[in-house]
């Protein structure tokens, strides 16, 4: 089944907020070797200025992932995700992340183009704060080949 | 009384090399990075399913190639401070069983903006002499 063209410009969500803990932090941080104590320990993260823990810079696709889920898994917009390879991302911070954000999101779908049996779905996840503060913008393209 | 560690700004140079690194990936290094970021598609940690979607294996995550890149550009830029990273995924890296898949990132100087203070950063990252991904851009906030 072909991705649905017509789910270009829907949105879901926002979702139940995502909360940023130290333990994930560090989890993370762990995966991706980032080194920097900023990520581990408070007290460095204090002592350059921020509140608490910082997230390395992809972080946010832990989040981002979780509310592009409901794009992919929606049987209206029909992507096979077995047929789904990861084209492109970006990511736009308006601040790190850090330890304690209960971060909500909200992700459109900004794009689907079609050629050659390869569908390329555009999706933009947009994160807020627990005050309503913009914090990321995450932009991700899956290319989804259309069975055989 | 707060330390910044983002970079000095003057004295950069379009053209220098500020960070290096060569990471190396294992079986490990997916099964760690999956449970890390919540991301259990299949492709990276079963050999089977990997080849029955027309993959030579299991191959990495693309976001494990990103994120450790990312931290190559942030061992130098510091915690924070990378406010932009946009990557494109041109091709897969197969990570063998048993074995290791060992892909270099060289991160330059592409651009700075005298007016933002901020540095684009250009990273070439290479698994042997395949470039993994295009387009690879940080912006890194400076002091």
């Amino acid at each position: 089944m072909p991705v649905n063209q017509d789910a270009e410009g829907r949105s879901y969500g926002p979702f139940e907020p995502y909360e940023v803990t130290r333990v994930k932090i560090r989890e993370f941080a762990d995966a991706v070797d980032a080194y920097s104590g900023a990520h581990r320990d408070v007290a460095v993260a204090q002592a350059e200025g921020y509140d608490d823990l910082v997230a390395p810079t992809t972080f946010a696709v832990i989040i981002a992932q979780r509310a592009e889920f409901h794009v992919v898994t929606d049987p209206d917009v029909g992507v096979d995700f077995s047929m789904v390879v990861h084209a492109d991302e970006r990511f736009t911070h308006v601040r790190p992340l850090v330890a304690g954000d209960l971060i909500s999101t909200t992700v459109h779908i900004d794009s689907i183009k079609q050629r050659a049996g390869i569908a390329m779905v555009t999706t933009r996840a947009e994160l807020v704060d627990q005050d309503g503060a913009p914090v990321s913008t995450v932009t991700s393209t899956l290319a989804v080949r259309e069975a055989a | 009384m707060t330390e910044s560690t983002s970079p000095a700004f003057e004295g950069l140079e379009v053209g220098q090399t500020v960070a290096e690194r060569a990471l190396t990936f294992t079986r490990d290094t997916l099964v760690r990075y999956a449970g890390a970021s919540g991301d259990f598609n299949p492709i990276h940690y079963n050999d089977v399913i990997a080849e029955e979607v027309g993959l030579p294996g299991v191959i990495a995550h693309g976001m494990l190639t990103m994120g450790s890149a990312a931290s190559v550009v942030e061992e130098w830029a510091g915690a924070g401070n990378v406010s932009d990273f946009q990557v494109r995924f041109t091709r897969p890296i197969p990570v063998p069983n048993p074995g290791e898949a060992v892909v270099t990132v060289t991160a330059r100087i592409g651009a700075l903006d005298d007016d933002r203070r901020t540095a684009r950063v250009d990273l070439t990252v290479q698994h042997g002499d395949t470039k993994v991904l295009g387009r690879a851009q940080a912006i890194v906030d400076c002091d």
